[in-house]
């Protein structure tokens, strides 16, 4: 992919990447974070301990222990187990949702920023309108509309997703329209669709590697916000906002360990992706520190 | 005097007219959102699922659903203008009536959480920006990290799990009185208010013990992004030369913190407010389910997953007009806060 050429080489980059990493451990402790996480959706069926799905009613509700170190929920399924499972469902949603808004969203946005103008101002207005109504409640109703399923949920939280990326590439596009080397690809015969496909939207690419990662925590935290109300993944599926919403019902009996393991792998999920996507940002435009 | 009062209300006129293709368009989404729902609606509303085909054929008929889409869209509009937003199936009462009685909680909740935040986060956002690079800066730093990744439905549970089952300070986290407890008379629907009005202290102090987790949860959840604009906004004020200049003339550091920086810092923490509590809006949806909060989002909620639809098409187009009125309340106090922009 020639994408990934803008990005890779260069060995100066990659000496500011050590340096980075070195003046921000952080960074490369959520990184590391954030590629453990990957590799245990990836290989998630060969690392739970007991099987997500086979109750043993006799061991329900028992706090953690040594054999079950999340504890088991009121059927006697070992928890860790089902946390480790739901990490595939959550990251793919995340990562299908996201990746569907950033694609649809930078292609939007680029064409909107080059051709500038009246369309431009229309959607212009339009995303902002859009990203300041509760998306939250958009997501809910979209999923509601299109019906209670997982590809839905993908679908909504993209589409909340979206105006962030349109937004974004717009305004990165609009600041590189006039450049010399744009002006360049012009002059050299190129269509107004290549200049943007081959020249601009990979000049913004790292740019919106930033907004990706930080955009995953968000897309994580919707989606199992959805579950957890009951829309899109069902139970018994293990799913963290699913398992939460089990948990929900004994927090008032004192069963902490449903609600706080399978909450803490949301939370640390989340933090891994902020602390990545701020740390990114920093290697790319150390300008735009806060 | 005026003249800014009159360019206020031309401003804020001119917001409603550009907002008004906004509510449209949500008003289009929802009478969509009820065309593909899945379902057809005369078969719910007919006596049961095993009605004849000819009394489904009627309830269309009566309904208006055999009418083309375009008819069937102005038809909605205009019950939207004159306040028919359906009736529920689950209650059996008129949406309107519905949503109505169960705003109050969700408005209620809301802005005490956003009282919470705000309290809280200005603070933290001044004192991190007066010592950048300090331990406090860092700390405040850490919270909000922190506080965007912990989802709203785990902080309460666990809050819950803290003050109600560990420490017995909260009261049974259900609703917004204890089911015991008598209801002040329903002259606002804002609990706190209807207490104080009627001077029943007692009663007071049981709503707001049962206010208190839920508008904590929410707060904690939008704290991070308020103390970070203060402390940005903050920061670029206090280097600019006004500061220095007030600073030479040797005023108070109070004076120059409170009076002269923060007033002068505080457009960008109203914007994100405003983005905040529409947020929160959203957010409402799960720290009501969590509490058990017989808000409209709830109401909702309970509508959606039982299929009944007309509920949730009032509540989204509730919620827009909130957010338009929000907007709207943002706008104004812009122009409170600095003269300059209902000039311009």
């Amino acid at each position: 992919m020639r994408t990934l050429a803008v990005t890779a080489p260069s060995r100066a980059m990659l000496g500011h990447l050590a340096w980075v990493l070195r003046r921000n451990p952080l960074t490369a402790l959520a990184s590391a974070g954030a590629l453990a996480l990957c590799l245990v959706a990836l290989f998630s069926p060969w690392l739970t301990p007991y099987d997500p799905i086979a109750s043993d009613v006799p061991i329900a509700l028992q706090p953690p222990s040594a054999a079950h170190w999340a504890g088991t929920d009121q059927l006697g399924r070992d928890l860790l187990s089902r946390i480790i499972a739901a990490t595939r469902l959550d990251l793919a949603i995340a990562l299908s949702a996201v990746g569907l808004s950033f694609v649809v969203g930078a292609v939007i946005g680029s064409f909107c920023g080059y051709a500038g103008g009246k369309l431009d101002r229309a959607v212009g207005r339009l995303v902002d309108v859009l990203m300041a109504f509760p998306l939250f409640v958009l997501a809910m109703a979209m999923v509601a509309a299109l019906g209670n399923r997982v590809e839905n949920i993908v679908v909504a939280t993209a589409i909340i997703n979206l105006p962030f990326y349109i937004r974004f590439a717009r305004a990165e596009v609009n600041i590189r329209r006039d450049l010399g080397w744009v002006e360049a690809a012009r002059a050299g015969g190129e269509s107004h669709a290549s200049v943007v496909l081959r020249y601009l939207l990979p000049n913004i690419l790292p740019a919106m590697a930033v907004q990706i990662s930080l955009n995953l925590g968000w897309a994580i935290l919707n989606a199992a916000g959805l579950s957890f109300i009951g829309l899109g993944v069902r139970p018994p599926t293990p799913e963290w906002g699913i398992l939460v919403a089990e948990g929900a019902r004994f927090i008032t009996t004192g069963k902490w360990w449903l609600v706080a393991f399978p909450g803490l792998a949301l939370m640390l999920s989340v933090l891994c992706f902020n602390l990545m996507g701020d740390g990114l940002r920093d290697i790319l435009d150390p300008r735009q520190r806060t | 005097m005026r003249t800014s009062l009159g360019a206020t209300t031309g401003r804020a006129a001119r917001r409603l007219l550009s907002s008004a293709p906004a509510l449209i368009g949500v008003l289009v989404f929802t009478f969509l959102l009820m065309r593909v729902l899945p379902g057809d609606p005369a078969v719910f509303f007919a006596s049961g699922p095993n009605a004849g085909q000819a009394e489904i054929e009627a309830v269309r008929k009566q309904m208006g659903l055999d009418r083309p889409i375009p008819e069937q869209l102005l038809r909605y509009l205009g019950d939207v203008g004159t306040g028919q937003l359906g009736r529920s199936m689950t209650t059996g009462q008129p949406v309107m009536k519905d949503l109505r009685e169960r705003l109050p909680a969700s408005l209620e909740l809301t802005f005490a959480a956003l009282l919470i935040a705000l309290t809280l986060s200005i603070p933290l956002g001044i004192l991190a920006a007066l010592r950048p690079g300090s331990a406090v800066d860092h700390g405040v730093r850490l919270l909000c990290s922190l506080g965007v990744c912990v989802p709203t439905f785990v902080s309460g549970l666990l809050l819950i799990y803290v003050f109600y089952y560990l420490l017995g300070f909260a009261p049974d986290p259900t609703g917004r009185l204890d089911v015991f407890a008598a209801a002040p008379p329903g002259i606002t629907g804002f609990l706190l208010i209807d207490f104080a009005l009627t001077g029943d202290w007692e009663g007071w102090r049981a709503a707001a013990a049962q206010l208190v987790l839920p508008a904590v949860t929410m707060a904690l959840f939008v704290i991070a992004p308020l103390a970070r604009i203060t402390r940005a906004s903050m920061l670029a004020v206090l280097g600019s030369d006004f500061i220095r200049t007030a600073r030479s003339l040797g005023l108070s550091r109070t004076q120059i913190v409170v009076t002269y920086a923060l007033r002068n810092a505080i457009l960008p923490v109203l914007t994100i407010a405003g983005i905040v509590f529409s947020t929160m809006l959203g957010a409402n949806v799960l720290v009501e389910k969590v509490f058990s909060w017989p808000g409209v989002a709830s109401y909702a909620l309970d509508a959606l997953l039982s299929s009944d639809y007309a509920p949730v098409q009032g509540f989204v187009l509730l919620m827009a007009v909130i957010f338009v009125a929000v907007n709207l309340v943002v706008d104004l106090l812009y122009g409170l806060a600095d003269p300059r922009v209902s000039i311009s």
